[in-house]
């Protein structure tokens, strides 16, 4: 009889729990864009996170946009040449990038590489009682460290899905056309009768915009929120891949059920 | 820690790169250079059917691109598919112009194709095309073909 009430209890515990940390994170978000300001006024602060976010992730997001656009360029000229279709290998490279792969897998590499660093930064602080100390020399470290990181990684993530967009249809291109030999007119022509501006790039640029927001949201949240010891920093650290994970692919769904609903 | 210069430097350059990408994207692999920026004007054109054609769907005279399908409504009074097609105005079509509903390939999108007839008045904005040819509807067809098969053959 107890082990039902225990287990019924830990069921009510965990909802509770999982209750408040939903709306302790919107508080969060809340807070954090009002203590927003600083980070425009001293804008140093931003750009310094602009570069540990954006500029130290450039060589991961460009190199697996690469092999990510000729690993497309092989298996999709390999079925598209069964019906005959090989020229249409750039409509197939552009619209899976630009729509999908670019915003979704540049988002999963930020997550792990940018997100985590984010997340192990603010921890130690809080671990190390930097935060602590911060507010007691009346500084805001909402303002002066959260802040910042956030808003760092809003801005990183969408120019990182486009370069790696612009560097997978590179590769694309280097296999379909340089190794293979698809026509180079009809490659480009058929893409960019294909492509849309507003339907499919923007479409693709605002995904990545929310997976920004949303990394950013769980890295400096987790970091925030973690228990100040080592063991709770590399928890935390692992909640952040995992959860930024699975908030990008279900948000990409969310997302594109309301922008590509084949009309 | 890296100088301040040093950093706003790599930003920089970072933030130039992926505006470069999203140029690029824009121009090179969209079609934003295309008509999205000329002069426009619309025409309509009512159908009796219009099989499968969607918004956006190109309109080609001679197999050129000329505008695009901008709005399809029903017409509850004639009980017709009413089509507005957006053109570039760079290209004027005799207002006999006959529009016709084709489809790029076998299995392909269907387009609207723009034959221009010999009239001296020219389509104005807001013009109606009279002359139209429905889309072909493929068991409509196959029907008609079984229908005459059974025709020829005398009953016994």
């Amino acid at each position: 009889m107890s082990a039902v009430v225990n287990f019924v209890r830990r069921i009510g515990a965990m909802t509770v729990d999982g209750v408040w940390r939903v709306g302790f994170a919107a508080r969060f978000l809340l807070m954090v864009l009002v203590y927003s300001g600083q980070s425009v006024r001293r804008l140093h602060l931003t750009i310094r996170e602009v570069y540990f976010s954006g500029v130290l992730s450039l060589l991961i997001i460009l190199v697996s946009g690469l092999f990510v656009g000729l690993v497309l360029g092989l298996q999709g000229y390999e079925t598209l040449q069964r019906y005959g279709s090989s020229e249409a290998l750039g409509v197939l490279v552009a619209l899976s990038l630009t729509r999908e792969l670019g915003p979704v897998v540049a988002g999963l590499l930020f997550a792990s590489r940018a997100g985590s660093a984010v997340t192990a930064e603010i921890g130690l602080m809080k671990a190390t009682e930097q935060l602590k100390a911060m507010d007691m020399m009346a500084v805001n470290p909402l303002a002066r460290v959260v802040a910042p990181r956030f808003w760092g990684g809003v801005i990183s993530m969408p120019l990182l899905a486009a370069m790696f967009s612009a560097m997978g249809i590179f590769g694309g291109w280097l296999i379909g056309v340089v190794f293979i030999g698809v026509d180079d007119g009809a490659f480009w022509s058929q893409m960019q009768a294909a492509v849309d501006f507003r339907y499919d790039i923007l479409n693709g640029v605002l995904k990545s915009f929310v997976f920004g927001v949303a990394v950013s949201l769980i890295a400096v949240f987790e970091g925030y929120d973690c228990n100040p010891t080592a063991e709770g920093v590399s928890r935390a650290i692992t909640r952040t891949v995992v959860s930024s994970a699975l908030a990008i692919l279900a948000l990409d769904f969310v997302l594109t059920s309301f922008m590509f609903r084949g009309q | 820690m890296m100088s301040r210069s040093t950093l706003d430097l790599w930003v920089g350059v970072f933030v130039v790169l992926g505006f470069a990408a999203l140029v690029f994207l824009a121009m090179k692999v969209g079609n934003f250079t295309g008509l999205s920026g000329a002069p426009l004007y619309s025409v309509e054109a009512p159908f009796d059917n219009i099989g499968g054609l969607k918004v956006r769907a190109p309109v080609k005279s001679a197999g050129v691109l000329v505008g695009r399908v901008a709005d399809i409504r029903f017409d509850p009074q004639a009980y017709r598919a009413v089509v507005r097609l957006e053109l570039d105005t760079r290209y004027e079509f005799p207002r006999d112009t006959i529009a016709t509903i084709l489809t790029s390939g076998l299995l392909g999108e269907q387009y609207v194709g723009l034959e221009p007839g010999a009239d001296v008045a020219m389509l104005k904005a807001g013009d109606r095309i009279q002359i139209t040819q429905s889309a072909v509807v493929l068991e409509r067809l196959i029907s008609q073909f079984m229908f005459d098969k059974a025709a020829e053959t005398p009953a016994k």
